[in-house]
């Protein structure tokens, strides 16, 4: 590189109790250069971006701005200095307007009128058309990020962060977002890109840096890496990839006929006459971008939203009306999204959480008083069989990181010898390892002849995993299609394409 | 039973006098709940705010300096509670009716000396010509400083709330204090101020019960209006005007029914207590339709590590 680099990391360091985040990292970002970050959950990518955005401070080493030194106290002054970060989970705030939002993140907003046109006029330069005045919580999830993204540019950053910015995007929306970053590239713009998607570094980046348990064990050039290369260096080992066996399907083992829900909130999506059925040995993978109805289908397969005795047929046998528990004595297994709140209890240990849903199936409590014995050897074989790294069953579920409570929920339902199991963004935030791992439960579970649903917005696991696809699209399903058969585009254009969005006149 | 003995345009002038403590609580609790914190301690401050008011105004002969230390005594109180929940992160439910009670306990104690007492009056306001106009003069013109000083700060809290940066920060900070505490906002600070003006609201009202709407010190004076207040904030979905409304409905049933005692009306004077309590939540239970505008991060305790 001729010019020198944007920004520097010598040396930094940042350790918690218990474990160090980040041992001695060191790299450079150079001006104008799109650098990813790779690395597994808990390799410290979070840790080392927000160090950089002035979130953490280092325990040691240091940071060169453009040859001057760079100790940003708090995210205030980070911006103040050019660097803007798009979040992994969005920094958004649902009652308020688009404008309010952005308006937030800046440090001297204009009045918010004039807010609003800049808005207009930054969001159709860049492709990412914006109502400044629609209220957040009515957005789509690539609509909410393109909030966030024009929050940071208008502020006109020279480093630009982006944390798993693509994982709730349709392909047509991350086309969108890809040429928007080519654009800012071309206009000067550094972009620090983290993600667990190797083709899309592949892609876009210039050049990669990949940390391994806090270490910087390597950089590439992603053009000329495979992405298989990549995986391993990230792991450090070989990969497995999912197998699938080849197999016939038996009986139906749920069916859904003519069924629909009103929406349940004023932010939900209602549920309009969906038909499905699922195999014996079969996955149904069903995509979409999320907010179209994935949690409302969930809940009404779960149980939790009761609907007709006859909408929810289970091995022909009307199971409509019936809340959760007496279906997880049939066999109907759900894994919902929300690992925190939804589908584990944060603040109770693995063993409560493991008899949470465990109870029915694996007897473990006898009229009304808990086997806690069974329930510990319980978790104990989950966090075993699906590799939790935890210290052990009493440790709360919120002290898991995301990938591994993520194993957990889905390790319990599957352990429990489902004959329907239904899961919600089953690898949602989990490493490339751990994702495979989950996948290939999924298909064995399968192979022995349960009935699996997996709702995904990751079209990529689908097309890996299922044998049939169908799309969500505002509450409405598709007619399930043969995976083998369809091309990306193809899927894209069944989910409804960008959502109603328009693709970017750059 | 002699209806005709009750004065319209004395009714209406004491109905405002008679809103004006619950208003000013409530406007408090509002900005402390737009913050995300429930603090249920209202009813606690009012009371210190009550008797701190009343022993400053006897003492200083001021009622102005009353409220002063009312405000002052509601605020040090309030600290007590953001002390309890913003830092050592307490449940805020728990601290709450703790407040409450341990604010009783206290005004009781400090009010021993003060009962039978009478305060120093406040002064009307006297405009010449709006006061003299023939309704509307006695009405709307010739109130004390405190009553107009609630109105104007209910005006002030939803513009700020509506049209201001700080406003928009402290609706963000009660929306998801995470996203807020991402983008470098002090949640912390942000809620503690917050709970502070909250505080200081509701002594304010409190002395406004024991320096001008009764006027004298009794123990447990404020009655439950700041449980009341609490209430009118929830039923009134958040929005300053419609606690205002609330308040002025609870200030009317109030007075009414306070006449209609006088008067000698055949219902058991139970009843007609606790009528203002009933229509007042029943009305703001029917107005609240819109339910989603609860700050989401209500009740909620902030860490930065989490």
């Amino acid at each position: 590189m001729s010019t020198p680099p944007l920004l520097t990391l010598e040396g930094l360091t940042k350790a918690y109790p218990g474990v160090v985040a980040n041992d001695s990292v060191s790299f450079a970002i150079g001006e104008g250069e799109v650098h990813a970050l790779l690395g597994e959950n808990g390799a410290g990518k979070s840790t080392l971006v927000k160090m950089i955005y002035g979130l953490v401070k280092p325990d040691s080493g240091r940071m060169i701005l453009r040859g001057a030194p760079y100790e940003p106290a708090e995210p205030r002054q980070a911006r103040a200095d050019g660097i803007a970060m798009v979040f992994q989970h969005f920094s958004l705030f649902d009652a308020l307007n688009v404008a309010e939002n952005i308006a937030l993140g800046m440090e001297k907003p204009p009045a918010l009128r004039d807010l609003a046109a800049r808005i207009r006029e930054v969001s159709e330069a860049y492709g990412l058309p914006l109502d400044p005045f629609r209220t957040v919580g009515d957005l789509s999830a690539g609509e909410r990020q393109r909030v966030e993204i024009i929050r940071c540019l208008l502020q006109d950053p020279k480093l630009l962060i982006m944390d798993e910015p693509t994982s709730v995007l349709t392909p047509q929306e991350v086309e969108i977002l890809f040429e928007t970053l080519k654009k800012l590239k071309s206009e000067g713009t550094s972009i620090l890109y983290i993600s667990h998607k190797l083709e899309e570094i592949r892609t876009l980046c210039d050049h990669a840096t990949i940390l391994r348990l806090g270490k910087n064990v390597g950089e590439c050039t992603p053009a000329d890496t495979s992405a298989r290369d990549m995986a391993e260096l990230m792991v450090g080992t070989a990969l497995k990839t999912p197998e699938r066996s080849a197999k016939a399907f038996g009986e139906v083992a749920l069916d859904i006929t003519g069924l629909s829900v009103p929406a349940p909130s004023a932010f939900g999506t209602a549920l309009k006459n969906v038909h499905l059925a699922v195999r014996r040995g079969e996955i149904l993978g069903i995509g979409g971008v999320a907010g179209n109805g994935q949690d409302e289908l969930l809940s009404v397969m779960s149980g939790e939203v009761t609907c007709a005795r006859d909408a929810v047929k289970f091995d022909g046998k009307p199971i409509g009306h019936m809340g959760p528990t007496a279906r997880r004595g049939l066999g109907v297994l759900t894994a919902p999204e929300e690992r925190l709140g939804h589908a584990a209890a944060p603040d109770m240990s693995l063993t409560e959480n493991a008899l949470l849903t465990g109870s029915v199936r694996e007897g473990l409590d006898n009229k009304g008083f808990l086997k806690w014995g069974a329930t510990r050897s319980f978790a104990e074989r989950i966090i075993k069989g699906f590799d939790v790294r935890t210290p052990g069953p009493e440790n709360a579920a919120r002290s898991l990181s995301g990938g591994n409570l993520q194993k957990f929920v889905i390790g319990r339902e599957v352990l429990q010898r489902p004959e329907v199991l239904v899961v919600n963004q089953p690898t949602w935030g989990v490493d490339a390892a751990a994702a495979a791992a989950i996948r290939q439960a999924l298909l064995d579970l399968a192979a022995n002849g349960a009935a699996v649903i997996c709702i995904s917005q990751d079209l990529d696991e689908l097309m890996e995993i299922s044998d049939n696809f169908a799309a969500l699209n505002e509450g409405r399903l598709s007619a399930p299609r043969p995976t083998a058969e369809l091309t990306v585009d193809e899927i894209g254009l069944m989910m409804g394409g960008a959502h109603g969005m328009e693709v970017a006149h750059v | 039973m002699d209806l005709s003995a009750i004065n319209p345009v004395l009714l209406i002038a004491s109905l405002m006098v008679a809103a004006t403590p619950l208003l000013l609580a409530a406007i408090g609790e509002l900005v402390v709940e737009k913050s995300g914190v429930l603090n249920l301690g209202v009813e606690g401050m009012m009371i210190v705010g009550a008797i701190a008011g009343f022993a400053a105004a006897v003492e200083t002969g001021s009622p102005l300096m009353g409220f002063v230390a009312a405000a002052v005594a509601g605020a040090a109180l309030s600290l007590l509670f953001a002390g309890l929940t913003q830092l050592a992160l307490a449940n805020q439910v728990a601290s709450g009716l703790a407040l409450t009670l341990f604010g009783l306990g206290l005004s009781a104690l400090m009010g021993q000396r003060y009962v039978g007492v009478k305060p120093p009056q406040m002064a009307r306001v006297d405009l010449p010509l709006l006061s003299d106009l023939p309704i509307l003069g006695r009405i709307l013109f010739s109130h004390d400083v405190v009553l107009y000083f609630g109105i104007a700060l209910t005006a002030a809290v939803w513009a700020v709330l509506k049209f201001t940066r700080a406003g928009l920060i402290l609706r963000a900070v009660g929306e998801n204090h995470e996203a807020a505490h991402a983008l470098g906002y002090k949640v912390v600070k942000i809620r503690t101020l917050a709970i502070l003006f909250g505080g200081a609201c509701a002594g304010l009202g409190g002395a406004y019960i024991s320096l001008i709407r009764v006027p004298q010190w009794t123990e447990g004076m404020t009655a439950g209006i700041g449980w009341i207040a609490l209430a009118l904030v929830v039923f009134a979905s958040w929005k300053p005007w419609r606690a205002l409304l609330g308040a002025y409905l609870f200030g009317g049933v109030t007075v009414v029914q306070l006449n209609l005692q006088a008067a000698g009306v055949a219902i058991p004077v139970e009843y007609l207590a606790m009528s203002p309590y009933l229509i007042t939540i029943l009305v703001l239970v029917i107005l609240s339709a819109d339910k989603s505008s609860a700050p989401a991060s209500l009740g909620r305790s902030f860490h930065a590590s989490r």
